[in-house]
């Protein structure tokens, strides 16, 4: 039966080629426009770190006065912290793991001399940082609580850097030099890229990551140069020195705390900390502080900027005015078929048959429409990613979750758009249709 | 034109009518909304920054080892910048505007004053920083050579002067003459303005958010700041950038090839700035003009649709004397009835998702007006999508009205 229908689906179809083409066309350019704008969100908010993006947490600590110049966060705290902050934080060992760090750039001379030196991305990081982000190794393994403590030269290279230096050998113990200082490898990393890079999205949160790894505690004894904000309140200084007795906020820090129970005692940690602070007199101000999830922190530093949620909606009306065409089209050809319908009404087809049988044939504009759709969405996507920011949409890519969620929209919302047209061909009076023949 | 008949006409096709106003109050709602967004992006990414960027570049030079005479590389590099043909100007910047971030300070007029009267980027530069970005000083003077103090950490010297962009000095001192006139700026001594240029943008191209609220407020103070990274800024005579670019980064590796360059001509850093400006322009444009062609098939697919049912009421009118042109006109007339209610629904509708987008997502609020060029355009775009449907139906000929039953 059903192929049956099919079969008359496609044969009506095909007998106003027109009228088909123009439904299809009009689901297609909907279907398409939403899919580039939903294909580019999905990329965009996707969870960075779904196994533990609940269990890892950054605190936030008012170390600023309440009358603090206006920022860019809804509850007036910061988003990064002090190194005085940073360095009472880290004496605490509630978390199972933890990682203080900032970003910096140091030129790298290859030892092959036909290689130009170039310009790394390095962050400088505590090694809680690898067993916390679940950083996988392809060689060796992270330096030691003890490198971090001796301030070592050592450093963990991503596989991309090590393909570049050492042609993709394992350079365990081999040197690098970075700023002309030589530094023992003691890591590489397997293939290992968050999107978006959640612990650090000051620079180009979805581009171009770390490439470099070493102790933070180096490159603060090494005063490297800050990649990344230094905001102040004040007290501002662009020595280094100065910069680690001040106010200001330039530092990431981040905590793994598995349960429940481990984050709210590490709340009340963080509460008792700036209400100590307040007692030493360093705040003049009750204890305003939080704490939160990779999650809630992507959700609060909006990462998906304004202008594509503005696209989804924009594109979402789009295919809600294409759907109503397309509902109109539908109810035009339907209701143009009257006199076959009482015909075939009056030979005996019960309602449901009809309704079954036009219902098929908008299944098939439907599927029609959402495979072209598909289509159109690619070519949207090569669009967005020529004219937007590479930054926001170089990760978006068609998947199969795409793939299906277009399909399965357009046959949804067709059915959908269907329905009235094809409950009205259902009520088709076979007699008066036949007199009027 | 007796409306009762189309009146009772679109009763009969409440449906199809309905489906019509309706796609046309969600295009206008978009498309007000969306003529909203583009024009407030395009003049947002089209501002003059106040540099005459056709001829300017700017090339950044890394060194790869530490080097402790920065002061005299700089000195070099700068004499062989200004010393090429071709070169009109050049100075070391910490940073040039729509770079994408950089250096904002406060502007305070006491020291203990908590919240300051404004905020500010903080450009760096020696007397010859507004010749060579092309700056126009319309009030005061530029630094000389003895007021330029050198800034390398620890300690900054004081300033012994400021110039400031003029929005930056009318926020500070409104309905005042500022030049003259003390404020404090990143530090604890107050010191005077003493030049006002016409304009100079900041380096931050946000066009929401809170950076965008102090886009055009910009202090250059006389400082050279020396590091291991330096950016030079080069203008050049017209006609001579890309020739110069080249021969400046080829001297500069001449005097010293341990280092790093990227040039960047100022054009290319505006295109950089405002790609995201620009891609939502397109994007909206493209999805607007899809929206419009989209209505306008559909109306004609509907009306169509009549004109085929109506042949024989159509053939009757016309064999009791009704003329084509009123044939054409009834159509019209039936077409503006549906738009002119779409249209009434859609301003409302377009004002209500303007106010919620205002909340949720920082869209600029939409002027009344532009939602009215939305329902002229939606008219417009029903009567001429009509004209089709409508001419093959006063091409029906009578003699239709006497076949058939």
């Amino acid at each position: 039966m059903f192929r049956y229908y099919f079969r008359l689906g496609i044969r009506s179809l095909r007998r106003n080629m027109v009228l088909t083409g123009l439904m299809i066309a009009a689901i297609a350019v909907g279907i398409g426009a939403c899919m580039t704008a939903l294909t580019v969100f999905r990329a965009m908010s996707g969870d960075p770190i779904p196994q533990k993006s609940s269990q890892i947490y950054t605190p936030q600590i008012d170390n600023w006065a309440p009358e603090r110049p206006p920022g860019d966060t809804p509850d007036h705290l910061n988003t990064l912290l002090s190194y005085i902050d940073v360095t009472e934080l880290m004496k605490e060992h509630g978390a199972k793991n933890q990682a203080a760090m900032f970003a910096t750039l140091l030129s790298v001379r290859p030892e092959d001399p036909r290689q130009k030196p170039f310009k790394a991305n390095v962050r400088t990081t505590t090694t809680g940082f690898f067993p916390m982000f679940d950083v996988p190794f392809k060689y060796g393994r992270p330096w030691t609580a003890a490198d971090d403590e001796s301030r070592s030269a050592v450093v963990v290279l991503t596989r991309e850097m090590n393909d570049r230096l050492f042609g993709g050998q394992n350079s365990v113990g081999k040197i690098v030099r970075l700023d002309s200082e030589p530094y023992t490898v003691t890591g590489v990393l397997d293939d290992w890229q968050v999107m978006p890079r959640f612990y650090d999205m000051q620079v180009q949160p979805f581009g171009r990551s770390d490439e470099i790894f070493m102790p933070f505690t180096r490159a603060i004894d090494k005063q490297m140069k800050v990649l990344g904000s230094i905001q102040c309140n004040g007290d501002g200084t662009t020595a280094f020195e100065g910069l680690l007795r001040s106010e200001c906020i330039w530092l990431q820090f981040w905590v793994e705390l598995p349960t429940a129970a481990d984050a709210a005692k590490y709340r009340a940690f963080l509460n008792n900390y700036a209400a100590e602070q307040q007692r030493l007199g360093r705040f003049h101000w009750p204890p305003h502080t939080n704490l939160r999830n990779v999650i809630d922190w992507l959700r609060y530093r909006h990462i998906v900027p304004n202008e594509v949620r503005i696209l989804i909606l924009v594109s979402f009306g789009f295919l809600l005015v294409c759907l109503m065409n397309a509902m109109g089209l539908m109810l035009a050809k339907i209701m143009g078929r009257a006199g076959d319908i009482g015909v075939r009404r009056a030979l005996g087809a019960s309602r449901a048959a009809i309704f079954a049988q036009c219902l098929i044939e908008t299944g098939v504009v439907g599927l029609a429409g959402g495979v072209s759709g598909l289509a159109l969405t690619a070519l949207g996507l090569l669009a967005a990613r020529s004219l937007l920011t590479k930054n926001f949409v170089a990760l978006a890519h068609l998947d199969w979750t795409d793939t299906a969620i277009a399909v399965l929209l357009a046959l949804g919302a067709t059915l959908l758009a269907g329905l009235y047209p094809t409950w009205r061909a259902a009520h088709v009076q076979p007699a008066w249709q036949l007199k009027a023949q | 034109m007796e409306l009762r008949p189309i009146l009772s006409a679109m009763r009969r096709n409440k449906f199809g009518a309905l489906l019509i106003a309706t796609q046309m109050a969600v295009t206008l709602a978009f498309l007000a909304n969306a003529i909203t967004l583009v024009e407030q992006r395009a003049a947002w990414s089209s501002r003059p920054s106040g540099l005459d960027e056709q001829h300017i570049f700017v090339v950044t030079t890394e060194s790869v080892d530490h080097q402790s005479d920065s002061a005299a590389r700089e000195e070099a590099d700068i004499a062989a910048l200004r010393g090429l043909p071709g070169v009109v100007d050049a100075y070391t910047t910490n940073m040039f505007p729509m770079q994408g971030g950089g250096w904002i300070d406060t502007v305070t007029l006491t020291p203990d004053q908590k919240t300051p009267t404004a905020v500010t980027a903080n450009y760096m530069g020696d007397e010859h920083a507004l010749n060579t970005m092309g700056l126009k000083l319309v009030a005061g003077r530029n630094y000389t050579a003895a007021e330029i103090e050198t800034k390398r950490p620890p300690g900054d010297p004081p300033y012994s002067g400021l110039i400031l962009s003029k929005a930056l000095a009318e926020k500070v001192f409104p309905n005042e003459n500022a030049l003259g006139k003390m404020i404090i700026f990143d530090s604890d001594k107050p010191a005077p303005i003493i030049g006002i240029v016409d304009r100079l943008q900041g380096p931050i191209t946000a066009a929401t958010g809170l950076f965008a609220s102090y886009e055009e407020y910009s202090v250059l103070v006389p400082y050279v700041l020396i590091g291991e990274t330096n950016n030079y800024m080069v203008r050049v005579q017209p006609g001579q950038l890309d020739t110069v670019m080249k021969a400046a980064e080829g001297k500069l590796y001449a005097l010293d090839d341990n280092r790093i360059l990227h040039s960047k001509s100022m054009q290319q850093v505006r295109a950089d700035a405002y790609r995201g400006d620009h891609g939502l322009i397109v994007l909206l444009t493209s999805i607007c003009l899809a929206l419009l062609i989209v209505t306008a098939f559909g109306i004609i697919g509907l009306t169509s649709y009549w004109v085929a049912q109506r042949r024989q009421q159509i053939g009757i009118r016309r064999a009791l004397g009704a003329t084509r042109q009123a044939i054409v006109r009834y159509f019209q007339t039936e077409n503006f009835m549906i738009a002119a209610a779409g249209a009434a629904v859609g301003i409302a509708f377009a004002i209500a998702l303007n106010l919620w987008m205002v909340r949720s997502f920082e869209m600029v609020r939409m002027d009344n007006s532009r939602a009215i060029i939305g329902a002229i355009i939606i008219l417009l775009l029903g009567q001429f999508a009509v004209l089709w449907p409508a001419l093959r139906a006063a091409s029906i000929p009578p003699a239709l009205a006497t076949r058939g039953g």
